[in-house]
């Protein structure tokens, strides 16, 4: 362990810019580097990326790690792995975070057997135990039915952090800090697996991430046609659609509006459960929202226990009268 | 091709949140009584890849599911839908692991069988949800993984083209062979197990592997092999402060909801 120290924070880039898990995880870093009394350092992985590098000290970083090679210009898993394990060989961090997105998930184990240790992902919560100076990593299990603090024996110790778990330190452009570059090293040829084409789904509207209204149907909503009555009450709101798993199996709508603990994590101010059951799946996706509204014609599901406001009744006939006075209210 | 398949035997995730229950000791998870024993989800949907190539291209799927007390019908589950053989790594060793120290046995079976074109894995099982037995097997075999799959097609006996979902769309990977696949629940819904499918399964024994039939460590496997220590197991407690608006009839209610939203400041 004396040879491991500080925390590393892996940052994510969009658009040349850092990615908000970014800010939250240097947030994060921050406070546990100050909890160690060490450093909070960051990496940053791309083509072209050196802009976001003093981006990443106003938000807190004392020194930030550039691998900066075209042919990390897309997210290759082996490349960015090798990258990664090439800069945690370099700087020995006590703990290395990373965000739990669709990078992460796939980066993060890999990075873990690569540098033979282990990590804990999704966790909510991160914390240095006083005592023994470790990582405290919390996490929901059981599908969030339960929560477990891990803690490990190996360095890194590594974690991903879920979105909006945490929040990023002011930005302040006076802040200095060191930038060192590390040559990449891959070799091109090597690739085994290779993204070959990146398909974006088209979002109209709102996209689900930033919408400050959700309305989200579950498997009650029985078909496509009841997901076009939710989009007319999320669109009066400026809002988006969302829905649970089974609603996205059986194709009613698209897959990308999954909400849950293997969807999207959500955090709107205010969020509608219609014909939603309240898995503890579903909920590790929406539990974040600031005020939920629950309308379910089963009043022991399980959604009125995480809802603040609800309906028992027929989502047939509530939300047409629902949306119609919301209609009226707005003028 | 030759196809291996991961499955956990998992308590039933659909099962009330009500059943899931912490032990005094707050380290174990205790079920209600009733809660039955299922295949992990998303390792159904790995068998159904499998099975799905296998219609594709032909070949054998042998599928390894490792634990303790593991019920016959219920890991007979994928023979059942069309797997060929079932191998079980059965021994108390084994109990308890983490994600470093499964994927390890796992690995050291997959060996053990040999020749291999690609391994299926569930993204993450739903009791501890880590999500990363999978790629731990790959990296330990030094193979190329995909994770979070929702199709698989061979090109050829030496790639196969991967799409794998992602936040805002789908990625496609070509990938090399052998390589390890985890699958997510955007692939489709695994199929029933037919009639004949369960006759069969019911006359075919599964090999059970101990650690020394495929040469490991003891102290290496289960709970001896883990590097992630569980410091303590709790519940989050449930505020449960629903106001639940009444009225005569639906649509009152929905009224009184869209006026009490407002007075909220939430509207």
């Amino acid at each position: 362990m004396a040879d491991y120290k500080g925390v590393l924070v892996y940052c994510e880039i969009t658009d040349s810019k850092l990615s908000s898990i970014a800010t939250e995880l240097l947030g994060c870093g921050k406070k546990l580097a100050t909890d160690l009394g060490q450093e909070l350092a960051a990496v940053i992985v791309g083509s072209g990326v050196a802009a976001a590098a003093q981006e990443a000290i106003t938000f807190g970083a004392d020194k930030v790690y550039v691998v900066d090679d075209p042919a990390l210009k897309e997210y290759q898993a082996e490349f960015y792995a090798q990258a990664m394990q090439k800069v945690a060989a370099q700087v020995l961090p006590q703990v290395l975070l990373l965000g739990q997105t669709t990078i992460g998930r796939d980066l993060t184990p890999r990075l873990a057997f690569k540098l033979n240790t282990t990590a804990t992902l999704d966790c909510i919560e991160l914390s240095i135990d006083a005592q023994s100076k470790k990582l405290l990593q919390t996490k929901p299990v059981y599908g969030g039915n339960a929560r477990a603090i891990f803690t490990s024996d190996t360095f890194p110790q590594i974690a991903t952090l879920r979105a909006k778990a945490a929040s990023p330190l002011a930005q302040d452009a006076a802040r200095k800090g060191e930038i060192v570059n590390v040559a990449a090293g891959i070799d091109p040829a090597a690739l085994k697996a290779k993204v070959v084409q990146t398909i974006k789904e088209e979002v109209a509207g709102i996209k689900l991430e930033d919408a400050k209204v959700v309305v989200a149907g579950g498997r009650g909503i029985g078909n496509a046609e009841g997901f076009k009555q939710l989009e007319e009450l999320a669109k009066l709101l400026k809002g988006a659609v969302g829905a649970s798993r089974p609603p996205c199996d059986n194709k009613w709508i698209s897959d990308s509006v999954q909400i849950g603990l293997t969807g999207k994590i959500i955090t709107p101010e205010l969020y509608f459960a219609i014909g939603l059951s309240g898995s503890s799946q579903h909920m590790a996706g929406c539990s974040g929202a600031k005020t939920i509204v629950a309308i379910n014609k089963d009043p022991e599901a399980n959604i009125f226990k995480e809802a603040r406001f609800g309906v028992v009744g027929d989502w047939k006939k509530v939300l047409p009268a629902l949306t119609a006075k919301v209609k009226e209210l707005a003028g | 091709m030759n196809i291996v398949v991961c499955v956990k035997q998992v308590p039933d995730p659909e099962a009330p949140p009500a059943s899931f229950k912490i032990d005094a000791a707050g380290s174990a998870v205790a079920l209600a009584a009733g809660v039955n024993q299922v295949i992990s989800p998303f390792d159904e949907q790995a068998v159904e890849a499998a099975l799905r190539l296998k219609e594709a291209k032909g070949g054998k799927i042998t599928v390894i599911s490792l634990g303790t007390n593991l019920a016959r019908d219920v890991v007979k589950k994928p023979l059942s839908m069309g797997a060929d053989e079932l191998i079980l790594l059965e021994d108390e060793a084994y109990a308890k692991g983490d994600s470093y120290s499964t994927a390890y046995a796992l690995a050291a079976a997959i060996k053990k069988i040999g020749t291999f074109d690609v391994i299926f894995c569930g993204r993450q099982a739903s009791d501890w949800d880590a999500g990363q037995v999978g790629t731990g097997i790959a990296e330990i075999l030094g193979i190329p993984s995909v994770t979070v799959a929702k199709k698989f097609e061979a090109i050829d006996g030496n790639r196969a083209r991967v799409e794998r979902v992602t936040s805002d769309g789908i990625e496609v990977v070509e990938t090399s062979l052998p390589a390890l696949v985890t699958v997510s629940n955007e692939l489709g819904e695994p199929r029933y197990p037919t009639i004949k499918g369960i006759m069969m399964a019911k006359k075919k024994e599964p090999m059970v592997w101990k650690p020394a039939d495929i040469g490991v460590n003891p102290q290496q496997i289960g709970v001896a092999g883990r590097r992630v220590k569980i410091l303590k197991l709790y519940q989050p407690v449930k505020e449960g402060k629903c106001e639940i608006i009444g009225g005569e009839t639906p649509e009152e209610s929905a009224t009184k909801l869209a006026l009490r939203l407002r007075e909220a400041k939430v509207l």
